[in-house]
């Protein structure tokens, strides 16, 4: 009798902690279509952009205008369609979306990102090109693990992966396309297949 | 048996017990936050806080946002520290019974 009911006790325990600490998890499904987006604008820019260019993108051209255009679409489709599927995820399960841990998840996601976001910003603006895609892998990677405090699942993971795949690319210049498709392609449908598989089954 | 000796009597209550755990894992929370996880009314809220308050366990501030007042807690060490020992007591009876 007693043992059972401290075993309530330490499950009500265990309940409370995540619900009070973290935010609803985010969906598999918007995982894979970020990784799909991130694959056609990189597709989009292996076609559209790369023959347009001679040696190298200036920063006032047409090709990186388009580049740049192709990132920030990618980003903000991203970002729609998991909030799009979150809430409705959160809604189904009857779940508050925005209280005072969703807030702390996107102030702890932001301070990294935005800091990589201007960091990289800067360093184009004096022409320096060459490390744009480790940093921008580096950078997600470290929002990813700081807002993990406030995720379920295993993003923590993911952000690990982006920085040491960010990390790689750092070290083998030339190939920086590559490892964005990589980082921000395959591993975003990797991980969003593994979370919408363990969703499916409960 | 001394395992039962190690249950906290102050946590071996639903809305006490539920204040620590989440205070164990948020440095801060404030009143409403905790009607909204808990579910509870001011006043049992305003109550269990008390106790736990002069137990040490946790610490209250209270200030204004703008006029309306607000109050916030958060955890002491002695209090992270009994609830530890809480937990480890529950987990122990639990064992020994399975």
């Amino acid at each position: 009798m007693e043992s059972k009911k401290y075993l309530k006790d330490l499950t009500d325990i265990k309940e409370l902690m995540s619900r009070s600490s973290r935010f609803i998890s985010l969906s598999g499904l918007s995982g894979i279509l970020a990784g799909i987006y991130a694959i056609v604008g990189a597709a989009l820019a292996y076609f559209l952009v790369f023959p347009l260019r001679g040696e190298y993108l200036t920063l006032h051209g047409w090709p990186f205008q388009l580049t740049i255009i192709l990132l920030l679409s990618v980003a903000v489709l991203s970002v729609l369609t998991a909030y799009y599927l979150t809430t409705k995820k959160a809604k189904k399960n009857g779940e508050a979306i925005w209280d005072a841990t969703t807030k702390r998840l996107l102030i702890s996601f932001l301070v990294p990102l935005l800091t990589g976001g201007i960091y990289i910003f800067i360093k184009l603006k004096s022409q320096h090109y060459g490390l744009s895609a480790a940093l921008m892998l580096i950078f997600y990677g470290l929002a990813l693990v700081n807002a993990s405090k406030y995720t379920l699942g295993k993003i923590k993971y993911l952000g690990y992966a982006e920085i040491v795949l960010g990390l790689i690319c750092a070290a083998v210049p030339g190939y920086g396309f590559w490892f964005w498709v990589a980082g921000f392609g395959v591993l975003h449908i990797l991980y969003g297949s593994m979370m919408y598989r363990q969703e499916q089954s409960g | 048996m001394g395992l039962i000796d190690n249950i906290n009597k102050l946590f071996d209550h639903r809305i006490r017990l539920g204040i620590m755990s989440i205070l164990m894992v948020n440095e801060e929370v404030d009143f409403n936050r905790f009607k909204e996880l808990l579910d509870v009314t001011d006043g049992n809220l305003a109550s269990h806080t008390k106790t736990l308050e002069k137990a040490a366990y946790i610490k209250v501030e209270k200030s204004f946002i703008g006029r309306k007042p607000n109050t916030r807690y958060s955890a002491t060490k002695a209090g992270r520290e009994a609830f530890k020992k809480h937990i480890e007591a529950l987990e122990a009876i639990i064992k020994n019974k399975h």
